[in-house]
């Protein structure tokens, strides 16, 4: 059990015999793919790997993962995953879920999963509606929603996912969209970063929330509206004729154009994955006046949930050893020598 | 200082002979340290050799405001020269700290029964506090009893003068001045509280030496006003016991210790996920400090998180448990459906307090039997085993591992608040002669051309148990309905029905030993069936009953769902069967629902234990 020794797998290996039932066109079948092309790259092994998931559409993946799968109930996939995790940190764990199962009914496991920093990937799926409920508005809906359960438009603000991941102490916040090709790389810095790490994975409902983010994910639009971020390299966009920097009076990031690729003079923010105060910034970023910030937003690795658990039971199990007889007859204990009423 | 207002007249005393056992409450504010006192009288009664039962009674306010009817904490200890059952009826003797100890507690005291009083605290304040129009210790009112009023508060801060402690830090001493006194009282040795006083102050040397001078000022008064009247020394000889290492034990601490023992004897780690509420907390409390029996403890943010991360754990391998009180059971509910669908070993802990709602925190009930047996969406049947006092909670525990284990299953074990808190002597137990029940995980991987089935079944209709890391078993398992054999998704009418019948069957088929007898016959005219905390009472009511020569036998139940195989004959060889019960009638309706028998309900739902004598009332007026 718990052989470590890596194998060599192909993507097919982590496909199951299952009947995928997702609707047709659905955005989850290209994060299947994404994840079963990634799982031979980060040299996974099916047998020590686990997908646990909550309630909803995004939450049947594990039921098309040749891994060990849990499909539990909604919202407390992270809840299962730290308890997986504790009985045993050698196992690779990955967390599906949604915006309605890790925002609304989850959203308190989700903040405790990442404060604790409980060594998991973490795949939120965000479609901004209730798909398996048959579309009502969610969480992450924008305002104005109209649904079977707000035929006038909903009124509430919306949830954002990565800027809830780093306020709950997440060390590790990325997004990407469904279908682009740049997701099995930021799967794999998930991967490879030690502790909770949150993706925010924008997912076409087809059915109910059709086109949603088309206006950064659509090819037209792509180059203007993302900016995908890589560690070390300029925040530029619109094939590098725009730019993010700092405006320094109201402390708070713009839009700037980058002229013959001047990036520098034009003030352009350098990427540096460990700023969690530009990681702050970049969450908050509206879309529209800003493009939609793409790829790992922060990753800064810090002593994982269940290795601080395993260390403190191992430290205070040292040099002791487990004696029942002993333990049951601690305390304050006396001596009947015979039975004191025998006359 | 001290004063006799009443003395007992030659009938009265004759009206109560010397006892066997005594019974004594000691009420004061929830700050002057009352739960402390009674559980170092408890420890000193057991050094005595005396058999004894306890009953905390405190509020759920963690300090109410002083003086006030609603902050009074109490602790009862029966304790005596033959077996004690129950913390005891009435009280022989109440230490009332302050008027509002007295006020809420004077009325069970027994007529002729000693009130101790701390005139010190009767001040016009705090009279007008416990809402005393006038002072009961002068007007009068009190003279069905004997009463003693000290002045324990000036007593106390005469003791520990040479300490130089500021007022309030001397006062705080007050209850062991009053320790002392008790501990005079009923002959009983100081030591081992003098070492308990120097360990727990180590740090604090005057503290230490403070607390122990108030102890040895309240012995020395009770030798010098013996010649008072009232006060007199009472000596209770040991009790009948079998010879062997004794200790005392709370509910919670026997629950924690046989949760050990079970992972253990199943060669299982031990995950136990829980979150704070009264009164289920302590058992948390005990297992943390237990790592080095491969025991994790993980204080979740939630209820729900707390059995979640519990299912997780056993999916990975160990043992889950995870503890709670009614609310926080409620909580948990929907994830028990899934641990039964999924078929995963579980125990849940449920440390029954009085409800509905929040209800009340700190008093005891059993009212969520209901809860335990159906109170699941679908068709969700689980084992449920109920611990009838401390020392039985730790075989409940283990046999609900192994039942855990070896169908598994979640198991509910029920106890309640007066379990969880009370104390009473436990014979230490010979881990020696436990059975191991080694459990098995899965790891032979299917030959070539082969699935793994993982809802394939043994014998006992439990399903393997594979465990992520292990080559080859790698499968999916959930909370929607699985096909027979495979576990794969199926919403086929048929086979949902089959499984239905399956994870009833399974349950139902649990071995659980015959229900036997605890006192008289197997059959008769009178059954009185009982399941938890109410053992005491019931015994007790019983065995006086016998002793007047009525026909009456006791049965309690241990194994609440599935119940024993031989109940049903059981049940009808009497003629009336009484379950009283501290709620209205749960187990009554589970009888009558399954054997169709005439179980008449005494329920009692005020947060209190039950008298015996409410118990025997109800016996002389059935076989009237």
């Amino acid at each position: 059990m718990n052989d470590m020794t890596p194998i060599v797998t192909a993507p097919k290996d982590w496909e199951t015999d299952q009947e995928v039932r997702w609707c047709p066109g659905c955005g989850d079948y290209a994060i299947l793919k994404a994840v079963q092309r990634t799982m031979p790259e980060i040299g996974g092994t099916p047998a020590n790997t686990v997908f646990v998931s909550g309630i909803g559409c995004s939450s049947r993946f594990p039921y098309y993962m040749e891994t060990y799968g849990f499909h539990t109930i909604h919202g407390r996939a992270p809840a299962f995953a730290t308890g997986i995790k504790l009985a045993n940190p050698e196992l690779d764990v990955w967390l599906v879920t949604g915006d309605g199962d890790g925002l609304s009914i989850g959203g308190n496991h989700t903040m405790h999963v990442l404060r604790r920093n409980l060594d998991t990937q973490i795949l939120l799926f965000n479609n901004e509606i209730y798909g398996l409920t048959k579309g009502q508005y969610s969480p992450t809906s924008r305002e104005g929603t109209r649904s079977p359960s707000t035929p006038f438009g909903s009124v509430d603000h919306p949830a954002r996912p990565c800027a809830f991941a780093l306020g709950s102490g997440g060390r590790f916040v990325a997004r990407a969209y469904d279908v682009s090709k740049q997701l099995p790389d930021v799967l794999k810095a998930a991967h490879a970063h030690k502790g909770a790490a949150f993706i925010e994975i924008f997912q076409n409902c087809i059915v109910y929330n059709a086109d949603v983010f088309a206006e950064f994910t659509d090819k037209k639009n792509a180059s203007s509206h993302q900016l995908w971020l890589t560690d070390g390299e300029p925040m530029l966009f619109e094939k590098g004729a725009k730019g993010i920097a700092l405006d320094r009076e109201a402390l708070q990031l713009k839009v700037v154009d980058v002229v013959d690729g001047d990036w520098q003079g034009a003030g352009v923010i350098v990427h540096d994955v460990k700023n969690r105060a530009v990681a702050h910034m970049l969450v908050e970023m509206r879309f529209g006046p800003f493009p939609m910030a793409l790829g790992v937003l922060y990753d800064d690795p810090h002593p994982t949930f269940e290795s601080a658990v395993v260390a403190q039971n191992r430290e205070l199990s040292e040099g002791k050893t487990p004696d029942l007889q002993a333990l049951v007859s601690k305390g304050q204990t006396w001596m009947v020598e015979k039975e004191p009423r025998t006359e | 200082m001290a004063s006799a207002a009443h003395t007992i007249t030659k009938a009265e005393a004759t009206a109560h002979p010397p006892a066997e056992a005594v019974v004594v409450r000691f009420a004061g504010d929830s700050g002057d340290g009352m739960q402390l006192t009674g559980g170092q009288f408890t420890l000193s009664t057991a050094l005595a050799g005396n058999d004894l039962a306890t009953f905390p009674d405190f509020p759920a306010e963690i300090r109410a405001p002083q003086g006030t009817l609603f902050g009074v904490s109490a602790f009862q200890i029966n304790f005596g020269s033959t077996a004690i059952e129950t913390a005891g009826d009435a009280p022989d003797v109440l230490v009332a700290m302050n008027p509002a100890a007295l006020k809420t507690n004077v009325d069970a005291l027994k007529p002729g029964g000693l009130i101790i009083a701390d005139e010190g605290e009767f001040g016009d304040r705090n009279l007008a506090k416990a809402k005393y129009d006038a002072n009961p210790l002068d007007d009068g009112s009190l003279a069905k009893w004997q009463l003693m009023k000290l002045d324990i508060s000036a007593l106390t801060l005469e003791a520990v003068k040479p300490f130089g402690l500021g007022k309030k830090e001397a006062l705080r001493c007050k209850n062991m001045w009053t320790l002392g006194l008790a501990l005079w009282m009923f002959d009983r040795d100081r030591q081992p509280i003098v070492d308990w006083l120097k360990a727990k102050f180590a740090k604090l040397p005057d503290i230490a030496e403070a607390n122990i001078a108030a102890l040895n000022a309240g012995h020395a008064y009770g030798e010098t006003a013996e010649l008072a009247g009232p006060m007199q020394k009472v000596s209770i000889a040991a009790a009948p016991t079998e010879p062997g290492l004794y200790r005392t034990v709370t509910g919670a601490e026997s629950i924690s210790l046989g949760l050990v023992a079970g992972a253990q004897l199943a060669g299982l780690k031990l995950f136990f996920g829980g979150y704070p509420i009264t009164p289920a907390s302590a058992i948390l409390h005990h297992l943390a400090r237990l790592k080095e029996f491969g025991v994790t403890t993980f204080q979740a943010e939630d209820e729900i998180a707390a059995i979640c991360a519990s299912i997780g754990a056993s999916y990975a391998g160990q043992l889950g448990i995870t503890s709670s009180s009614g609310p926080g059971i409620a909580l948990k509910t929907e994830a028990m459906g899934l641990a039964i669908m999924t078929e995963l070993p579980l125990v849940i802990v449920n440390s029954q307090r009085g409800g509905p709602s929040t209800g009340l925190p700190t008093k005891t009930e059993q009212s969520d039997l209901y809860q335990a047996v159906y109170g699941r969406n679908g068709d969700a049947p689980l084992p449920v085993i109920a611990a009838r006092s401390p020392a039985d909670a730790f075989d409940c525990a283990i046999e609900a591992v192994r039942i855990a284990t070896t169908y598994m299953t979640p198991v509910m074990l029920l106890t309640d608040g007066y379990i969880a808190n009370a104390a009473e002597p436990w014979k230490v137990p010979d881990m020696a002669g436990y059975a191991p029940f080694p459990v098995s995980f899965m790891t032979d991987a299917p030959g070539e051309g082969e699935a793994f089935m993982p809802y394939a079944r043994d014998e006992k209709l439990a399903r393997p148990w594979a465990i992520p890391g292990t080559p080859g078993l790698m499968h999916r398992i959930g909370g929607i309905e699985k096909a027979e054999g495979t576990g794969n998704i199926d919403y086929a009418p048929e086979n949902h029905a089959r499984m239905t019948e399956i994870r009833r069957d399974k349950i139902l088929g649990v071995d659980v030993p015959d229900q036997d007898i605890e006192v008289g016959e197997a059959g008769g005219r009178l059954a009185i069936v009982g399941w938890g905390s109410t053992y005491g009472p019931i015994l007790q009511a019983v065995r006086r009953a016998r002793a007047k020569g009525l026909d009456v036998s006791h049965i309690h139940i241990r194994h609440i769902w599935p119940l024993p195989k031989n109940m049903a004959v059981l049940l009808r060889s009497f003629e009336h069967i009484i379950v009283p019960e501290m709620n209205t009638g749960q187990l009554k309706t589970l009888l009558r629902d399954q054997y169709l028998v005439d179980a008449k309900p005494l329920n009692k739902v005020s947060g209190q234990p039950f008298m015996i004598a409410e118990i025997e009332a109800a016996i002389e007026k059935a076989l009237a």
